[in-house]
């Protein structure tokens, strides 16, 4: 059933400042609107509880993207579509462009925002699983100050992120990946556009002498939000990882994720194709390692 | 509860205003209050293109846009193509020849993303137009009488410079 479009209400903030004044004036009365990509679904349906919006984006603080020294600072409204673009993105993030590219098509790409993909938290969101494999960090402003937590712990449960009712998402840093490092991305739908994922899977690794000296691994729809794949990463790290089997990886991926049967997929096919895509990074990887060597 | 706003806004080339709810959908707002009826919807939730404006040149799904994020704004839709007396554009005249459209409900939205696409790239390959397009959904033609007629517009605006 459509939304009774009076009982809801959009003012706009032109400034991050009058943004924090507003939300800290009215805790939890006053939620950020960006792109409008999940919030504008949800109106549709009849199904948004929260009444009062503040549209974030004529705040020019919260745009761009940027290099600064060994990191890529992203603003929580960079769209889709500015990662799309973005030369530093291409050479230092491929796996941040290839998520970008897979959600939606161009006019979801166009008005979807990095920030709004972080604060819906989706478990099965593109770009969340690319971030924390990357090893993001992400800032949080109010009226009292600024923090930066690590991205890998601020999906607290489903829909639960950590952030007060007065704060703000404002950017995401990302540490530059070695030169060298292999990137390793791969979206599990039902097609190439328009596909909401079954699984998503996102890997960054370094190496030296044929040892991995650095792995992250994000993953989506494996559980109530983003995962950070903890215990494969360790066994890929802790020994010479050639000798690692496949019942070792499927150990590793029972510790870190849980999958489960819904509209899109059953916990079945979820838990095989992980295990499958999974694998096929580590040959992939095997393959960059020795060819690096 | 909150009343009507003062929206102002660029529309295919003139400036127009009318009172609207700051949450009113985009879509809403073209066809209902600014008489613009060329911009369909679809499904209403962002999959299928049907609605698909240019807002300050990009493409965007208008039932996804709270009218409020366009105020101040350029707005493009279908009827914006054509010349003032409604002469039809050469992209929409090669999807009237190539019968580019059936039923007609995705064509506004087909269209505009066609417009885009060949803006900025005036020689598209299959690949190219398959992605410039992948976010507008037919259920008559299939896609290939629409790639024909893109692909067609190409050729005679080629032609023309």
């Amino acid at each position: 059933m459509r939304a009774f479009l009076p009982s809801y209400n959009l003012r706009q903030a032109q400034t991050l400042d009058e943004l924090l004044k507003l939300l800290a004036a009215e805790p939890g009365v006053w939620k950020p609107l960006a792109g409008g990509t999940d919030v504008m679904v949800s109106f549709a349906a009849g199904k948004l509880t929260h009444r009062n919006f503040v549209d974030i984006l004529p705040i020019k603080e919260l745009c761009g993207i940027a290099e600064g020294k060994g990191e890529l600072i992203l603003g929580a409204l960079a769209s889709y579509a500015d990662v799309l673009a973005s030369a530093s993105c291409a050479k230092h993030f491929p796996n941040l462009q290839h998520a970008a590219r897979l959600t939606g098509a161009l006019a979801i790409q166009n008005r979807g925002t990095l920030g709004g993909n972080i604060m819906n938290a989706s478990p099965i969101a593109d770009t969340p699983p690319a971030l924390m494999a990357y090893g993001a960090r992400v800032e949080l402003a109010s009226a009292s100050g600024r923090r930066t937590v690590d991205y890998s712990a601020f999906h607290k449960g489903y829909k639960i992120v950590d952030a007060a009712q007065n704060e703000v998402l404002t950017k995401i840093i990302l540490p530059l990946p070695a030169p060298n490092a292999f990137h390793f991305y791969r979206k599990v739908g039902t097609r190439k556009a328009q596909s909401i994922s079954k699984i998503c899977f996102a890997a960054c690794a370094s190496a030296h002498n044929g040892a991995l000296t650095n792995v992250g691994i994000g993953m989506g729809g494996v559980g109530p939000t983003t995962v950070r794949l903890k215990a494969l990463e360790s066994l890929l790290t802790s020994k010479r990882f050639a000798q690692v089997k496949e019942a070792d990886v499927k150990k590793a991926l029972e510790a870190d994720i849980t999958t489960i049967d819904d509209i899109r997929s059953t916990a079945e096919y979820r838990k095989t194709v992980s295990l499958n895509v999974a694998m096929q990074f580590l040959s992939e990887l095997r393959k960059h390692v020795e060819l690096d060597r | 509860m909150k009343s009507a706003v003062q929206i102002k806004l660029s529309l295919n080339g003139k400036d127009v205003s009318c009172e609207a709810h700051p949450f009113a959908r985009l879509l809403d707002v073209i066809r209902e209050e600014l008489g613009h009826t060329g911009t369909k919807e679809g499904c209403g939730e962002g999959e299928c293109g049907a609605c698909a404006v240019l807002l300050d040149g990009k493409v965007v799904n208008s039932c996804l846009v709270p009218v409020t994020q366009a105020i101040g704004k350029t707005v493009t839709t279908v009827e914006g193509l054509s010349a003032k007396d409604g002469t039809l554009s050469t992209l929409q005249s090669a999807f009237v020849e190539n019968n580019g459209a059936q039923c007609g409900i995705c064509t506004p939205g087909m269209l505009i993303a066609a417009y885009d696409l060949l803006s900025k790239n005036k020689n598209p390959s299959l690949d190219d137009m398959r992605e410039a397009l992948a976010g507008n959904l037919c259920r008559c033609t299939g896609y290939m009488k629409i790639f024909d007629a893109i692909k067609d517009a190409a050729k005679k605006l080629e032609a023309a410079r």
